[in-house]
């Protein structure tokens, strides 16, 4: 109701600034965007507009009717009527979707394709590691740390039988 | 066609009523089984690893090993 208020008010000044335009232009055309939208929402339970805007003449009979006693409309009639002022019903619109399919669907393409671009990036990209990654340096670096004991209670070298040389079994 | 009238007080006192039991047991659980899956474990396990603990002898293990920097193996 608001926009064919604003919109009929428009529409004179249009007149008018057709006769005085300013600076080159004329009156900023109205977007669709910036008009009241139909939402159905649990937390806002009366949009700011009816759902179908333009009736058909079953409808239009339906609100012509609806001007008189509602103690005269049918069950039919009455949800007709609701019918043309909302999209889904709060019972509708809490219905659960499938939509969660499509969602796990997209997430774990994306998530494969990371990988593929992760693996070229490790192929492609990256130079080599560093010697500290050599596996005698890290045959060094293990006996350095069961030499010191590391963790001798529960973790690394609590493991380690050091009279016989070799891993607990 | 009149509909039932819906739920209009009550509602976060029905939720606690149901689900605060359930949380307390579960964190009771969780409590219980970490006391006597991991702490009490824990504790057997450093009370034997002290019990027989030779404090020079490994001193001496790994001073041959020569990890240390203050003290370097005897033969040096």
């Amino acid at each position: 109701m608001l926009a064919t208020r604003a919109l009929r008010l428009l529409g004179k000044r249009a007149i008018s600034t057709s006769v005085c335009v300013r600076g080159g232009h004329g009156v900023a055309k109205i977007e669709a965007y910036t008009l009241p939208a139909y939402f159905d929402r649990r937390e806002n339970p009366l949009p700011d507009i009816c759902y179908v805007q333009d009736l058909s003449a079953e409808q239009a009979s339906l609100k012509e009717k609806e001007q008189g006693s509602w103690a005269a409309l049918s069950n039919e009639e009455k949800v007709g009527l609701y019918r043309i002022s909302f999209k889904q019903s709060f019972a509708e619109m809490g219905e659960a979707t499938a939509e969660w399919k499509s969602v796990i669907g997209g997430v774990l393409f994306v998530v494969g394709f990371t990988g593929l671009i992760v693996v070229w990036q490790r192929k492609y990209v990256y130079g080599p590691v560093p010697h500290t990654f050599d596996p005698e340096w890290k045959a060094k670096e293990l006996q350095r740390m069961l030499d010191m004991r590391m963790n001798p209670v529960e973790g690394l070298a609590a493991k380690w039988d050091s009279e016989n040389k070799q891993w607990k079994k | 066609m009149s509909l039932q009238k819906p739920l209009m007080r009550g509602l976060l006192a029905k939720r606690l009523r149901f689900h605060v039991p359930i949380a307390f047991a579960l964190s009771m659980l969780t409590a219980v089984g970490w006391k006597y899956g991991v702490t009490e474990p824990r504790k057997q396990a450093y009370a034997e690893f002290y019990k027989h603990y030779d404090a020079t002898k490994e001193f001496t293990a790994m001073r041959e090993a020569g990890i240390f920097e203050s003290v370097r193996p005897k033969g040096e």
